[in-house]
């Protein structure tokens, strides 16, 4: 279970429903996916739209997380979100303040800025960021309910480029770190989870995929498996080879007829006991009691 | 009275009142929004929020996204 801002989601994974190329398609992948909260964004009204993307999420029965996508500054943010609170009824917000056209990284001194006044303002800021450990703090510090660092640049499908500062922030953060943009494909959502990270929010590795709603099972359990290995504590990574059978009782097929097994049993397992099974401290191994 | 509504010079007719622009607009019901001269008007004034001779309106409603 994940709890953000006081509500648990039984799914970490959140869809974002840009880059579909149907409403239905949309659909399929929210169902597919299991995620609990899906973004939305706000444009112009369009007269010759077709089908209310708002009627089809609320049939998924998902949360609506409202994105300030396409804002380059904190005022533009700041008046996107109190449209989309009054839109969505929602005080719920994925904050972006974009720096840069051709790389749509996060411009850190607006969002920090944007971000404390929407926390003023009562709304509960999930800001989009950068995968930097001190900015995430200081967004936890100014109030946001949880921090979102990117992998990689928005729909690059890069991955996750510093998995090192991902787990700075992880390892430092006291609200929910959800990986936001640059997932490719199910490895880079697992990855994030393996990292620690509470949730993955994707959308154009599902969207634009060849097969949008079998990659949003695959990205599920990306996000699924990844969390078990975090829970399960993997083992830490060593230099060499350990073996993960025992050294005892190797049978003996040295075409010799004289000399005992023993011997060469003994002489194995002295040459391999550095490196023995973690079942047995080195002081019970077999070969001790013959070395005394 | 001119009005500059989603960056299109517009005449509306006097006092129309936000809610007549969303049914010109033929807006749906849910999921849309208004700001007029970078002021979100809330929901619930809708139905008398004036407009100015000259006002930007900005008219949002929610699509596909991020």
């Amino acid at each position: 279970m994940m709890r953000i801002a006081g509500r648990d989601f039984s799914s970490r994974l959140i869809l974002g429903t840009g880059g579909f190329r149907s409403l239905e398609a949309m659909a399929r992948a929210i169902e597919v996916s299991g995620t609990e909260m899906v973004t939305v964004a706000l444009r112009r009204i369009d007269p010759a739209a077709q089908g209310s993307i708002v009627d089809v999420l609320d049939r998924a029965g998902v949360l609506l997380l409202p994105n300030t996508a396409g804002c380059f500054t904190a005022r533009d943010a700041v008046l996107t979100a109190r449209l989309a609170r009054e839109a969505f009824e929602t005080d719920w917000i994925k904050l972006e303040v974009i720096g840069d056209d051709r790389t749509l990284l996060p411009d850190a001194p607006a969002l920090l800025e944007a971000a404390e006044e929407l926390v003023d303002d009562g709304f509960k800021v999930l800001p989009y960021t950068n995968d930097d450990p001190i900015l995430a703090r200081r967004l936890e510090d100014v109030g946001c309910v949880a921090v979102m660092p990117l992998g990689s640049p928005i729909g690059s499908g890069m991955g996750l480029l510093n998995p090192y500062n991902l787990r700075l922030i992880r390892e430092r953060a006291g609200v929910p770190v959800v990986l936001d943009a640059g997932v490719g494909t199910a490895s880079d959502a697992a990855l994030a989870m393996e990292l620690g990270c509470d949730a993955v929010l994707c959308a154009s590795a599902i969207s634009r995929a060849e097969d949008p709603t079998t990659m949003a099972r695959a990205i599920r359990l990306g996000v699924e498996g990844g969390r078990l290995a975090y829970e399960a504590g993997r083992i830490p990574r060593r230099r060499y080879a350990e073996a993960s059978t025992t050294d005892d009782g190797v049978p003996d097929f040295s075409p010799q007829t004289e000399g005992t097994n023993s011997t060469q049993t003994s002489t194995a397992t002295d040459t391999s006991a550095p490196a023995s099974s973690t079942s047995a401290p080195p002081s019970a191994s077999p070969s001790g009691p013959a070395r005394t | 009275m001119n009005v500059v509504l989603n960056g299109e010079p517009r005449e509306l007719p006097a006092e129309a009142t936000v809610a007549d622009v969303l049914a010109l607009l033929g807006a749906p019901d849910r999921g849309v929004a208004v700001a007029i001269d970078a002021e979100v008007i809330p929901r619930g004034e809708w139905e008398r929020a004036e407009i100015r001779e000259g006002a930007r309106l900005e008219v949002v409603q929610a699509v596909q996204g991020g």
